[in-house]
């Protein structure tokens, strides 16, 4: 389980004077679901075309399905699907005509490519319109094809580039639901966004890239514990001696910040889930609890809070 | 797959594996995407319309001389009637046109419709991509090209009902095989630009430019700079026969020329040589009797060679600076 699919050290990418990857050590294991996070600009792309190959690196060394995509991108290729950002297609050709050319670049013979295109279009539900003309494809059907496309050749590794920029909620939702599924079958996924929410229901792991290099990583809890303090955010409904009551819930053993939200409303961030000694705290404080809640950190304040810090750094 | 991973921890120092694998698929791809696209549809009517009203054209002309002339079937390419001229005329300019049009989107194509990266993700380099797309555009010009050329050869048969003899096959074979590489001269310039311009219209329109410069200025040009570089000072014959044999040089340059020289050299049998020719030298000469095909060939082989380096170089420009490209759009 601990086999490394994609493994780097110090990769390093420049244009001129400009470093768009600095240094980068990333290391993703076998059938995680790895999410690249970041502004647009802050080198995800190029990372994921250094992975296949697709540019030289200028610096480092990188690993990707056991091999060096630098010497022996067939390799690498072969094994690894790439899904790019806003894929494109053949419009005047129909999608299962479409798949059938990657097949042949696959050297996949005629009749178990036919084969791997009607699995892979029935996986991704587009099985009605194979015959159909890709030119009349909506984003979303367009999108499923991308991952249709990979699945031709039977990845170890997918990667993908913004997947789901530009899908409407219900069809980025599918189209996770579609990611998760090959989780399960053991395919291991690196894929880059931006939409926080739907990295942060998908991914096992993420890695926070900012200015070419990598800030942060680890799985959302840990990041909010990392950036945040607290990974929990407990609110307190309370109505009584409300200052009696903000110090009690101070005192509170694991409370990081205590906020007063309102007349009688309090929101505690700690780092673990206080729900119990709140409620305690609050009753021998003299007050009278009306409700209590448990808010687990988004990504999105994670991001957030992460890029206040850096500005504040920045401007300081 | 951890034993094979730990056996592939050294990585060989040269790239692994061939370019060219999957550059048939490539090929297959590009013709099958250019015998079915509408500009090629419209460009193929263009040609056969060409070839059928020439041939007519010739027909009529030839009908007189029928039984006296051996090479009648050379002439269907080469008589004209007004106010059509011969159909090598027209081919001078339909090939290039052709040619422009297989290659002028080829690589930017790609990139516009967002497929590069896609296709350049799977197992294959771009060496192979490059050359299929470049393969796949002569193929096709050459299809139609024979198709062509049967086509006539048919209409001669047919219309004049004399059997063309072994010669006459050949030679015409040789002019197609010319008019095919001239063809590859100008896919390869069309891909030079398509893999600079991001803009397709922009890659069609250069090249355009490029083939009217060709035709109609060179020429021009030719001459003004051998008269400027060796102007005629004192009338002396040496000084004459040295401009004139500075435009010719400079002259061929021009793939136009080269191409025409080849197509007269092998068309009509009785040409002596496509430079300058001294009277001194035509002593001996029978003049007025045809050469037999390979001492045509002989004349020639310069500019055919020539041609076929061109189209070389070319390709190798658009290698060179298809493999220096970002993939990211």
């Amino acid at each position: 389980m601990d086999e490394l699919m994609i493994e780097a050290h110090g990769l390093t990418k420049r244009y001129g004077d400009f470093t768009a990857v600095d240094g980068l050590d990333l290391a993703v294991r076998r059938g995680e679901i790895y999410g690249l996070l970041g502004p647009n600009g802050s080198g995800k792309t190029t990372t994921i075309l250094m992975l296949l190959g697709l540019t030289e690196p200028t610096a480092g060394s990188v690993r990707v399905v056991g091999f060096d995509p630098v010497r022996q991108p067939l390799s690498v290729k072969s094994r690894a699907g790439y899904m790019p950002d806003e894929v494109g297609f053949y419009d005047e050709l129909t999608a299962a005509e479409n798949l059938a050319y990657i097949a042949r670049l696959n050297g996949i013979p005629q009749a178990e490519a036919d084969r791997r295109i009607d699995a892979a279009l029935a996986r991704v539900g587009l099985s009605e319109v194979a015959d159909k003309r890709v030119g009349t494809f909506s984003r979303g059907m367009r999108q499923r094809l991308g991952v249709a496309d990979v699945l031709i050749k039977q990845p170890q590794l997918i990667i993908m580039d913004e997947p789901t920029q530009g899908l409407d909620p219900e069809g980025a939702r599918e189209f996770l639901e579609i990611i998760r599924g090959l989780s399960h079958e053991g395919i291991t996924i690196l894929l880059s966004s931006h939409l926080l929410y739907q990295v942060q229901a998908t991914c096992d792991r993420v890695g926070l890239f900012h200015r070419g290099r990598k800030v942060l990583e680890g799985s959302v809890s840990e990041l909010a514990r990392q950036v945040l303090g607290g990974a929990y955010r407990v609110s307190v409904q309370a109505r009584g001696p409300a200052e009696a009551i903000e110090t009690a819930l101070r005192k509170v053993p694991g409370a990081v910040t205590v906020t007063r939200r309102g007349e009688d409303r309090f929101e505690l961030q700690a780092t673990d889930d206080l729900r119990a000694e709140a409620a305690e705290a609050v009753v021998k404080a003299g007050g009278r609890l009306l409700s209590l809640a448990v808010e687990v950190p988004s990504l999105d304040d994670i991001y957030t809070r992460y890029f206040q810090e850096v500005g504040h750094a920045g401007s300081n | 797959m951890p034993g094979a991973t730990e056996l592939n921890r050294v990585a060989p120092r040269r790239r692994e594996g061939s370019p060219w694998v999957g550059l048939w698929a490539v090929v297959a791809k590009e013709m099958a995407d250019h015998l079915t696209s509408v500009r090629m549809y419209i460009l193929e009517a263009l040609i056969v319309l060409t070839a059928v009203g020439t041939v007519y054209g010739a027909m009529q002309n030839l009908q007189e001389s029928v039984g006296q002339d051996p090479f009648l079937l050379l002439r269907l390419f080469t008589v004209g009637r007004d106010p059509l001229p011969a159909f090598v005329g027209f081919l001078g300019f339909l090939v290039p046109l052709i040619a422009i049009a297989l290659a002028f989107d080829s690589i930017n194509g790609e990139f516009n419709r967002r497929t590069m990266s896609r296709v350049l993700a799977q197992p294959i380099y771009r060496d192979a991509l490059l050359l299929g797309k470049f393969l796949g555009g002569l193929f096709t010009l050459a299809l139609v090209l024979t198709a062509i050329w049967l086509l006539i050869i048919g209409l001669g048969l047919v219309g004049m009902g004399v059997p063309p003899s072994g010669e006459e096959v050949s030679r015409s074979l040789l002019f197609l095989i010319a008019t095919i590489f001239y063809g590859g001269i100008w896919l390869a310039v069309g891909m030079v630009f398509s893999v600079v311009f991001r803009q397709p219209a922009s890659a069609a329109l250069a090249a355009i430019a490029l083939w009217l410069f060709s035709i109609v200025f060179w020429g021009v040009l030719a001459s003004l700079i051998a008269r400027t570089v060796l102007p005629i000072e004192y009338g002396s014959a040496e000084e004459i026969i040295a401009q004139a044999e500075l435009e010719l040089a400079l002259s061929r340059i021009s793939p136009n020329t080269l191409y025409t020289e080849v197509m007269l050299a092998l068309l009509q049998p009785t040409l002596r040589s496509v430079g300058l020719v001294l009277p001194i030298q035509l002593q001996g000469a029978l003049l007025g009797s045809p050469l037999p095909v390979d001492q045509s060939l002989l004349i020639i082989w310069p500019q055919l060679t020539g041609l076929i380096a061109a189209t070389i170089v070319l390709f190798a420009v658009a290698y060179v600076l298809f493999q220096r490209q970002e993939i990211r759009a």
